[in-house]
């Protein structure tokens, strides 16, 4: 099985995280199996697979929001899984986007993107301020600074969203679906935006129907069924070329 | 509407035929609906006023409450009086929302660590709520002084002004509650994802959000507030009730309960219309509305 190899060739020692045997389930619903993934430092790994696979419960895994029921994931060569460690710590060297956006309402573009550099990296309030500035340059929404997040369309409140995970410089950032809540011809912006993220070497692991974008940038692509990385390689392989027979059926299904 | 709307949007435009009859017909419309409300309330209030003023009691009833000049020589006293509600409605209103958003939080928190602390806020919201505040008024009023506590004061008014403090807390911890559970989880997990803590989370982006939804029936409480204050009168308190009641003890002309009554209504009404232009301000249209 393709699983075992690439599990076994990545014990490179250079990963920015791995994940072995991690399980997690909600009551009786086991909703990951023995997933196993390493992602090295400038890399992009995208998942995909049906609603309901477990690609965003393994995001949220990932980012400490959901406690797993066995296995160990390591995170800077640390286990972050290990109850002990300081889950607000970790959280804080990764950047996580939200379907939804889930931007706070009650504050500005610009009080959304330091608030965290506030509270969590102790940086000054002008420091903070003018990182800030500089983060929305980045995403195209620098003269969006003072709006409010529901003045804003759905593309822009999901840059907003991203350079608010971006702000901080995050190891790593995780992108739940960013794109599925916008309308057809906002996705565009924001796929653009992590295609040239990473072009600058931000490391990323993401989960998205956009088969298109997965193969533009992805280095590895997992296809996740019932909990289960049951294919996993290149995108020209498993998008291009998939050998599983469920993983034709679900890209069948999607481009249909 | 339409005039305003052909200056600036379309010079060349002009309400068609079927556009102008519809026009006419709501105007119509409106001033008929207008015309049957006005004179059926007055109907009402005519009817209801005639009532009371040819009942065969009303000239001994005109004399006891509504005494033109026992008004006159009562209202300064219960104006003092009503100096001392509001005083004890603002120093009240400010320990009961402490007292308040501590219990709300208190209730919110997750997981076994705090579990006996939910109990004892889940306990102390049951016992407040079913109480009756006239008798936890009565029950501290009389029986706290009793205690003999040392370094404890022993006036009415401290005692009845913790009374209200733990009754209308219990109330207004449940309103908070609400607007905290009124805060969507995805809200929670974004302050986490960025590496805020749980007590950061609740400061800085659950708090603001519950607050701004909860200000309605905060004032709504308040203004409820504004007039239960006049209970501690059953103390002994000289706020504007005692007052009244010790007026009205001079020659039983109960004028002074009326003026009393009117000087609440002017402290709730002008509170009662504030919270609702800011409700509607911020959007809290409620029934009507173009459905």
């Amino acid at each position: 099985m393709s699983e075992r190899a690439s599990s076994l060739s990545g014990a490179s020692g250079t990963e920015l995280l791995r994940l072995s045997g991690v399980r997690k389930s909600f009551g009786d619903h086991v909703v990951l199996r023995e997933v196993d993934l390493t992602i090295e430092p400038g890399q992009c790994v995208v998942l995909i697979g049906a609603s309901g696979s477990g690609k965003s419960t393994l995001l949220r895994c990932v980012n400490l929001l959901e406690v797993v029921d066995d296995g160990v994931i390591t995170f800077e060569g640390r286990d972050i899984t290990d109850p002990q460690v300081d889950g607000d710590e970790v959280r804080s060297r990764m950047g996580m986007v939200f379907q939804a956006y889930n931007l706070f309402p009650h504050l500005d573009v610009i009080g959304n993107v330091t608030l965290a550099l506030r509270l969590v990296h102790g940086v000054e309030a002008r420091e903070a301020r003018s990182r800030g500035l500089a983060m929305l340059d980045r995403v195209g929404l620098s003269e969006k600074a003072l709006a409010r997040p529901d003045d804003l369309s759905g593309g822009q409140q999901q840059r907003v969203a991203i350079a608010r995970a971006l702000v901080a410089n995050p190891r790593l950032m995780l992108l739940d679906e960013v794109t599925s809540a916008l309308d057809p011809e906002l996705v565009g912006e924001v796929l653009d935006l992590l295609t040239e993220l990473k072009g600058e070497g931000v490391t990323m692991l993401l989960n998205t129907h956009e088969m298109g974008f997965a193969r533009d940038v992805a280095d590895q692509v997992c296809f996740l069924h019932d909990g289960r990385i049951h294919e996993r390689g290149s995108p020209d392989q498993v998008i291009g070329d998939p050998q599983e027979e469920r993983t034709r059926a679900f890209l069948s299904r999607i481009r249909a | 509407m339409s005039e305003q709307l052909t200056g600036q949007v379309a010079e060349d435009w002009r309400p068609s035929e079927v556009q102008r009859e519809r026009d006419e017909w709501r105007r119509r419309r409106t001033l008929r609906s207008a015309v049957i409300a006005a004179g059926s309330t007055l109907l009402l209030l005519g009817g209801l006023g005639g009532a009371v003023v040819s009942s065969p009691g009303w000239q001994r009833v005109q004399e006891t409450y509504f005494d033109w000049d026992k008004a006159v020589s009562s209202f300064p006293a219960v104006l003092e009086g009503l100096w001392l509600n509001i005083r004890v409605m603002i120093v009240c209103w400010i320990l009961i929302l402490v007292l308040s958003l501590t219990v709300a939080i208190v209730r919110t928190l997750r997981g076994p660590v705090a579990f006996p602390l939910r109990l004892l806020g889940t306990a102390y919201v049951d016992v407040f709520r079913g109480l009756p505040l006239l008798l936890v008024i009565f029950l501290l009023g009389f029986g706290g002084p009793a205690l003999g506590l040392s370094g404890m004061p022993r006036s009415p008014l401290f005692w009845g002004g913790l009374a209200l403090v733990l009754s209308y807390s219990a109330y207004v911890a449940e309103v908070f509650r609400a607007g905290i559970e009124s805060v969507h989880p995805s809200q929670r997990l974004a302050g986490r994802s960025l590496g805020l803590s749980y007590g950061q989370t609740l400061r800085h982006v659950v708090l603001p959000q519950a607050w701004r939804r909860v200000i309605p029936p905060l004032m709504n409480d308040l203004v409820s507030l504004q007039k239960d204050s006049g209970l501690i009168a059953v103390l002994g308190v000289s706020d504007a009730i005692r007052k009244a009641q010790i007026e009205t003890a001079l020659d039983f002309n109960y004028t002074p309960y009326v003026v009393a009554g009117v000087l609440f209504c002017c402290l709730t009404i002008p509170m009662a219309r504030l919270t609702d232009r800011y409700a509607r301000k911020k959007g809290y249209h409620g029934a009507g509305g173009l459905l």
